[in-house]
């Protein structure tokens, strides 16, 4: 037993101890091989900062290095694959290159949309990962002067028996909810998928559309010399630093402690920046504007100064800041939430000023504009950071990575797949399975009303939201099939771009252009790579041949953990314009003896359907063509019928095929549907995946002139069967009550939440 | 024309939805607000105070904002009779405010909900619901995350003994249900009105169904109601 040192009575402290521990002081630290490392920066890439700056960089330099050289903020590995990506179009005010994308949509309007993943963040930390996120994309598009009408978000998680999934799930809908919802913005559309290759990584891509005067659009480059360089916004703290990086590898074994590079989110004081932000632009006091994003303080400030041909300035003592003895590398990398950097016109200063004032904001001049083009940081009257301000975005590295493509799959023909249950079984079994059923449990935690312009509430093709007081409306969805990417991912990437614009047209858009997430593995693997240019130049075709370009967007690379990588996740948001709200058209059955016709061709696609994973438990095959001169004809054909108010309802087909479609549109009515015999092989009609489909009700007395009308304009069109009853009657099967469809439909993913087994 | 007034403070985010509903029904846009003001509009009819995350939630819900320097002219007009109404984040700024007896607790599913509900109109003999008949069932939704009704034994005998519940969560058919429950709310109580009957809370959203084009306008009536309300005192 220790013997008790003889003394008197221990002494009370008199101050709680220090945390964390005082941060160097700032003499110049020895750049070592690890600290390279540890910065996310290659060897390579280090020999390249030497023969930039011509000396070894401070340590707050290398900081800086690290941040706008990662691959998140520059784009390294796909820099020039994305250059193949068609940006242009008549209605396009600005492609991808600023805060968000911006198009025209007539009556002096713009749509100022963005998409951005915050994957790595999210599987750390689901809530603030995922609620962060949120604020992220919001600033990007509000900074660009445009108020923000509504969010939407695509979600991948592991396989449901994955013992994080639930957790991650949860966390994640809760962070878009809680953030979201406290914002005002409504959650109007998305997707959520399960899937055992996002065991290790979950995916949260989110969007956020907002309206904007045409003319009055803001922009990140600065202009002027000696202007003041002013923050606005929450002070700055420790979180979130080395955020950037963080996205940029893959995880490992220590993940759990890379938890203090998670950003947290305030909803509230991203609002008042939001009200405060659209009131200066409102009084035109801004020239220029950025939000601070990936990177934090560091990337925005070169923005800024390199977009506008300048030199930036920057004084650390005068940031805000919310823990006591920041060092300058702590500030550069902060990405604490909620700020914005801005330059103001000089007369409109005390005007600002008022504004900031009158929403309980914290700003400060915090640097100058300089006609020296030098990203110059000062911090306790050192000079810190010293660097070409052009140079540190424009000699990133650019990688050509060694790319080998995705073998192709075998087609599988009809006779390859023996349907093993009977086709009432085989729907119950898919409309409740993880990735058909109701996310009802999700979007319900999303308001969805707010600003009570929601014409469409989630569960549909699309999201419709009206434009002000109409009667314009924009549709808005996101969409992606990854195992078809998986298994080609050039058609995959075709896929998920048509797929979007399908079902924009099925509520009666006209798709104008959309916005990708790229999730892909590590590309510095070659079949990785391959993967990702494999799929950029499917959505390059798809673009293209549908006059949908791409107006902005993120990519996510280094989505594995342990070597597995996810599936190929190229996220397409689609945002459409509808001329007449009040003639949009929603999929549920409108009434009873209504024709049913269908849209397009069918072989029968089984290769790398549901059907053959849920029921067949297989998963290959190729997966099914597109033919995009095809969903050109058949998508302007039935959005001609819905201007015209023939369709009464509307669906797309697509994962499930054909006949969860139908249940879909006879769930959301409680009216039943009689079906015809199909013309081949049953289980390959019901659950194909053929592209290019949709479903439309039609009154029955003018059925026949509207297919005779697709015959005329070379679309395949027939009548597959008639709306009423309270089943879906298929010949030869047992009729399958939508009672009994909507309980299986309803009830997996609440009962899954509650710990059923899955 | 009813003169109406919106007061809107930091982190208030439907107040557009409310300036519109009050727009369409009454036919004059209403005055907008700011807490930091410390009087109303003169002559104004109804105060309204709509629903958002007011000072983000921070504390409780409601609680800043209730002690907001607009509240002491806000209090002076329900002392005065003036007409009151408080929607969701509203209802709860209204009880902290002591305006109405009560508090607004976590959803007993402890998740934020958006959905529509249906409400059992408890009587149609106020300014709030003369848009309505008594036991009629209307549509409208919610979106909080707070918003089980909790108050002592007491104070619920005597809402309840006064008829000062004026909407109650109910199934389609106007039967009480716990399934229909939405939040847990005792006796699914909705809203309620003060003593005095001119001061109402109630945590669903009647301003975002008023449109016949965007789905169901059983949220009219309210409105409504209340234009009616003024237009007889004229």
């Amino acid at each position: 037993m220790a013997k008790t040192p003889a003394k008197g009575p221990p002494r009370a402290r008199t101050k709680p101890p220090a945390w964390p521990a005082k941060p160097k002081a700032a003499k110049r630290e020895k750049i070592t091989p690890e600290l390279i490392a540890a910065h996310g920066l290659t060897n390579e890439e280090y020999q390249r900062i030497l023969a930039l700056i011509g000396r070894a960089p401070s340590i707050t330099e290398l900081g800086i290095f690290s941040a706008m050289w990662n691959e998140h903020c520059s784009y390294k590995s796909s820099k020039i694959h994305l250059r193949m990506l068609p940006t242009k179009a008549p209605w396009v005010i600005q492609g991808p290159g600023e805060n968000a994308g911006v198009i025209d949509i007539g009556d002096g309007l713009a749509v100022v949309f963005k998409m951005e993943s915050h994957n790595h963040p999210s599987y750390i930390e689901p809530y603030q990962g995922a609620a962060t996120g949120v604020g992220g994309i919001l600033r990007d598009v509000f900074t660009m002067g445009a108020r923000p009408i509504a969010c939407l978000n695509a979600l991948s998680f592991g396989a449901p028996a994955h013992p994080q999934t639930r957790h991650l799930l949860a966390g994640v809908v809760a962070g878009i909810g809680g953030y979201g919802n406290s914002f005002g913005v409504p959650t109007v559309g998305g997707l959520v998928r399960f899937h055992t290759r996002y065991d290790g990584n979950c995916l949260v891509n989110a969007m956020a559309v907002g309206l904007a005067p045409r003319d009055k659009i803001f922009y990140a480059a600065a202009s002027g010399v000696g202007m003041p360089i002013v923050y606005l916004g929450s002070k700055t703290g420790r979180d979130g630093i080395h955020g950037a990086t963080m996205a940029s590898a893959e995880f490992g074994e220590d993940t759990e402690e890379k938890r203090p590079t998670v950003q947290v989110g305030d909803p509230f004081a991203e609002k008042l920046l939001l009200e405060a932000c659209l009131e200066i632009m409102g009084k035109d006091c801004v020239i220029a504007i950025q939000d601070m994003g990936a990177a934090g303080l560091t990337c925005s400030a070169v923005e800024m100064g390199a977009k506008g041909g300048l030199g930036v300035t920057l004084d650390l003592d005068a940031v805000p800041c919310r823990e006591s003895g920041m060092s300058a590398y702590e500030m550069m990398l902060s990405e604490s939430q909620e700020r914005m950097l801005m330059v103001l016109k000089p007369e409109k200063e005390r005007e600002a000023e008022a504004v900031f004032k009158k929403w309980g904001l914290d700003f400060a001049v915090v640097g100058k504009t300089t006609p020296s083009k030098r990203f110059v940081v000062r911090h306790g009257g050192k000079v810190v950071a010293d660097l070409p301000i052009k140079e540190l975005g424009d000699e990133a590295p650019v990688y050509d990575r060694p790319h080998v493509d995705t073998s192709k799959k075998p087609v599988l023909t009809i006779a390859d797949v023996a349907p093993p249950v009977a086709t009432a079984d085989a729907l119950l079994r898919l409309i409740g399975s993880p990735d058909l059923c109701s996310r009802r449990w999700v979007w319900e935690q999303y308001d969805h009303v707010i600003l009570g312009n929601t014409v469409q509430r989630p569960g549909g093709d699309a999201a419709v939201v009206r434009i002000n007081d109409g009667p314009k409306a924009l549709a808005l969805t996101t969409d992606v099939t990854p195992r078809y990417c998986e298994a080609d991912p050039f058609e995959g990437g075709k896929q998920a771009v048509a797929e979007a614009w399908r079902n924009l047209t099925a509520v009666g858009a006209r798709p104008l252009a959309l916005t990708d997430n790229l999730n892909f593995g590590n590309p510095e693997r070659a079949d990785i790579m391959g993967q990702l240019v494999g799929a950029i130049h499917g959505i390059a075709e798809a673009c293209e041949a549908l006059d949908f370009p791409v107006v902005s967007g993120n990519v996510s690379l280094y989505n594995e953990t342990n070597g597995r990588a996810i599936l190929p996740t190229p996220t397409i948001g689609g945002v459409g314009l509808i001329d007449d709200f009040s003639k949009s058209t929603t999929l549920a059955f409108k009434r009873k003896n209504e024709a049913i016709l269908l849209i397009g061709e069918t072989a029968g696609w089984l290769g790398q359907s549901l059907y053959l994973r849920e029921i067949c438990e297989r998963e290959d095959g190729a997966p099914p063509p597109v033919d995009l001169a095809a969903e050109r004809s058949n998508g302007d054909f039935v959005r001609a019928l819905i201007a015209e108010g023939i369709a009464s309802a509307v669906h797309d087909v697509s994962d499930g095929g054909l006949l969860p479609a139908i249940a879909e549109m006879a769930m959301a009515s409680g009216i039943g549907a009689e079906l015809n015999r199909p013309p081949l092989a049953a289980h390959a009609f019901w659950f194909g995946e053929d592209q290019g489909r949709y479903l439309l009700t039609v009154e029955a007395g003018v059925a026949e002139t509207v297919l005779a009308r697709a015959r005329a304009a070379g679309v395949p069109a027939r009548q597959i069967g008639l709306t009423g009853g309270d089943a879906l009657t298929l010949e030869g099967e047992r009729p399958i009550l939508v009672a009994k469809l909507r309980e299986r439909f309803e009830g997996w993913l609440p009962a899954y939440v509650a710990g059923a087994a899955p | 024309m009813i003169k109406s007034a919106v007061v809107v403070f930091p982190g208030i985010n439907r107040e557009r939805d409310m300036a519109r509903a009050l727009r369409l029904v009454s036919g004059r846009a209403p005055a907008m607000v700011w807490h930091a003001d410390t009087a109303l509009p003169a002559g104004t009819d109804l105060v309204v105070i709509p629903g958002g995350f007011s000072y983000g939630d921070y504390l409780r819900c409601g609680a800043i904002a209730a002690r907001a320097p607009i509240m002491e002219a806000v209090r002076t007009h329900a002392g005065r009779g003036g007409l009151l109404l408080g929607v969701c984040n509203g209802f709860q700024i209204l009880c902290e405010a002591g305006l109405l007896p009560g508090v607004l607790m976590r959803n007993t599913a402890l998740k934020f909900v958006c959905r529509d509900v249906y409400l059992r109109i408890e009587r149609s003999d106020t300014p709030f619901t003369r848009g309505y008949n008594a036991g009629q069932v209307i549509r409208v939704p919610v979106a909080h995350g707070e918003g089980n009704y909790i108050a002592d034994d007491a104070t619920i005998a005597r809402l309840e003994g006064e008829g000062r519940v004026l909407f109650r969560y109910a199934a389609p058919d106007g039967e009480l249900q716990p399934s229909w429950n939405v939040n847990g709310s005792t006796n699914a109580i909705a809203g309620v009105l003060n003593e005095r009957g001119n001061v109402l809370g109630l945590m669903p959203h009647p301003e975002n169904h008023v449109e016949a084009a965007l789905g169901p306008t059983d949220g009219r009536g309210l409105f409504a109601g209340l234009v009616d309300h003024f237009k007889q005192a004229a």
